[in-house]
């Protein structure tokens, strides 16, 4: 209150005011950067090996898994929808480029471009049907889930007679695809799969998009007000499904690694997945509801996931464990995030 | 400021004194209807808009008003009459649309989005960019400083633009909102029921705003059910009711009395008095009701 009372009456005297502590305490993503800080030093303290580079690689490596579909799925909490169909559409990219590329006897390149296509189409439909029938996309994407892990079984063992899709180690492509899908880069004698790579580019790319893009001034209204966004002329409809696409983006490339990084797929995998991505997005400070939230945030989601996920079998415990402790954090995350965001926004 | 801003007032008022009417409306209604359904939401409603000028649209809830600024704004489509912009006749289809003709609408509830920054608020939708395809970025800088000058041209002194808009009052937020259609170079302005939700001085402040918004040249329209913020700034008076013109006046021919009795009706306002009466209603308050009876009254 006095501060207010001395405040000088020129108007840019005024600006600097606001505590630069407080301004950083009102970015999306401090709660769980606070968090991983806490959870970083807990775990290099109960473990020797935790920080040693190679398992560090591991940690990141656990981490980048998560993270490349908590990238779009962070961009579509904050466009105010989520999707719960992420886990089960990895696997479908990943069984769709195997298969044909398998079935046809084509070079695998064809199947990956293949499953990029069928990916974006998921995202799209999701989109579409969501914008068209205006249901939440809780119903829409749970009907999709339900639907691709139903497709997935039952085609792979309708193509290939199996529940996993036959091996395509031999064929054309496969090696030049699995250099850049599932490789390893040496770094100071640690070897670092170019997935952690692939992750950070996304991100970056994703925090450029949304911060400094036309785009990503409407993904923050659609998701913080849609019929505002559409009365002053976003197109409401197009940005939507434009998220759900960049989500079956992010699934295509971790479906193409985990395709690549062995040589055949699971066809009943990648169920339950989709909550770990939803899980880092709000570990990471996106507001269930849209309209807030940020990349970098997930990102930091991510990589309390993949420390706590490693961590607990670096520290020898039972990793029976480690659910209970992903609750627990999520649940500290949101309390910390509402906290901080409150207290900042009150200044 | 202030003095500057009295004297560009007075000036204006000189100018609009000789009342020169452009030959062709900048936007007009003529017998426009619209029904949903069965339902006739909105039948023969003619009105004008113009440069420099404000047109009020007065009704109470379920008057009509709502349908007809849809229509004007394109989020609707009207299926009576004709909606012309500078007498060429248009339909909007999107709200798109109807910016693009230069209409822009400030809704009461919706218009902004309360977790963006003002900044982010004031240029969503025509963001500035620069750059080439796929690489265009967003000149913040730029939008941020023009944000700040137009807002504080408009009278009001922020803080920081890079706040959320949420955090601001609710006449300020209007205001924003005002200054961002002035900005983008709308001609016509709609201002639905800008201060419904606002205090006395709030709404005061608001007034101002569109007193401003009309010396910059705009046609504003202004919807609400308060003659008593209507009659100070409007030129022109439709009035509503059940989706139909009960009257449209020149400020000339009208006073704020009459435009009170006409909104109000006054059998409504004697059954009203009768009623607080009898349920022992406090004595004042049906003294004041009884005395507008008699206003009313003596008006007819």
């Amino acid at each position: 209150m006095t501060q207010t009372l001395t405040r000088p009456p020129v108007v840019d005297e005024r600006v600097g005011r606001r505590n630069p502590l407080q301004k950083l305490l009102g970015r999306p993503e401090v709660g769980a950067l606070v968090g991983a800080i806490v959870l970083f030093v807990f775990f290099a303290s109960v473990s020797q090996t935790f920080i040693q580079p190679n398992a560090f690689a591991t940690v990141l490596y656990g981490s980048s898994t998560i993270g490349i579909m908590a990238v779009g799925v962070s961009l579509l909490m904050i466009g105010g929808e989520f999707d719960l169909s992420t886990g089960v559409a990895v696997i479908s990219s990943a069984l769709t480029a195997s298969m044909f590329s398998w079935y046809f006897s084509v070079n695998v390149w064809v199947g990956v471009v293949l499953a990029l296509v069928v990916s974006l189409g998921i995202g799209y439909i999701n989109g579409w049907i969501l914008m068209k029938t205006k249901l939440p996309s809780f119903i829409v994407t749970l009907a999709t889930f339900l639907m691709l892990t139903g497709l997935n079984l039952g085609l792979t063992r309708l193509i290939g007679g199996g529940v996993s899709s036959p091996s395509i180690s031999t064929m054309d492509g496969f090696a030049s695809a699995q250099a850049v899908f599932s490789s390893s880069v040496n770094i100071g004698g640690v070897e670092v799969k170019n997935t952690v790579f692939i992750w950070i580019v996304l991100v970056a790319v994703a925090s450029w998009v949304l911060l400094r893009t036309k785009v990503g001034n409407w993904i923050f209204a659609v998701g913080g007000d849609e019929n505002a966004a559409r009365a002053v002329g976003v197109p409401v409809k197009a940005t939507k499904i434009g998220l759900f696409m960049a989500v079956g983006f992010c699934g295509w490339v971790l479906g193409m690694h985990n395709l690549f990084a062995f040589d055949a797929v699971q066809s009943g995998e990648g169920v339950g997945n989709e909550f770990l991505y939803i899980i880092a997005a709000v570990i990471g400070g996106c507001l269930l509801t849209g309209g807030y939230g940020s990349a970098v945030g997930g990102a930091v989601g991510a990589f309390i996931f993949g420390m706590a996920n490693k961590g607990i079998v670096y520290a020898q415990w039972n990793p029976d464990w480690f659910k209970f402790f992903l609750g627990l954090m999520l649940l500290l995350a949101t309390i910390v995030n509402l906290i901080v965001k409150r207290r900042a926004e009150l200044k | 400021m202030n003095a500057n801003r009295i004297d560009q007032q007075t000036l204006l008022q000189n100018e609009q004194d000789p009342l020169t009417h452009t030959p062709v409306h900048l936007l007009s209604l003529d017998a426009v209807g619209k029904n949903y359904g069965n339902i006739v939401a909105l039948r023969d409603v003619t009105m004008a808009v113009d440069n420099g000028r404000v047109t009020c649209v007065l009704g109470d809830n379920g008057a009509g008003k709502s349908t007809l600024i849809k229509i004007i704004a394109g989020l609707h489509q009207h299926d009576a009459g004709t909606l012309k912009i500078m007498g060429e006749e248009r339909k909007f289809t999107s709200p798109r649309d109807a910016l693009d003709a230069g209409i822009a609408t400030v809704y009461q509830d919706l218009a902004v989005v309360p977790l963006m920054p003002i900044w982010r608020n004031f240029f969503l939708g025509s963001e500035l960019t620069s750059g080439f395809g796929p690489f265009k970025s967003l000149n913040v800088q730029q939008m941020k400083d023009i944000t700040k000058k137009e807002l504080a041209e408009m009278g009001i002194d922020l803080r920081d633009v890079e706040q959320p808009i949420g955090q601001l009052s609710g006449g300020e937020r209007q205001c924003v909102a005002i200054a961002r259609a002035v900005y983008f170079g709308a001609k016509v302005l709609i201002l639905d029921e800008p201060t419904a939700a606002l205090g006395v001085k709030q709404s005061g402040v608001v007034l101002r705003y569109i007193l401003q918004a009309r010396d910059r040249g705009l046609g504003v329209i202004f919807i609400t059910h308060n003659p008593h913020h209507a009659f100070p700034v409007g030129d022109r008076f439709l009035l509503l009711k059940r989706g139909t013109s009960i009257g449209y006046y020149d400020k000339k021919d009208i006073t704020l009395d009459e435009l009170t009795a006409q909104m109000a009706g006054g059998a409504e306002l004697a059954e009203l008095a009768h009623e607080l009466q009898q349920l022992g209603g406090h004595n004042d308050i049906v003294k004041e009701v009884q005395a507008d009876v008699a206003d009313v009254n003596e008006h007819r």
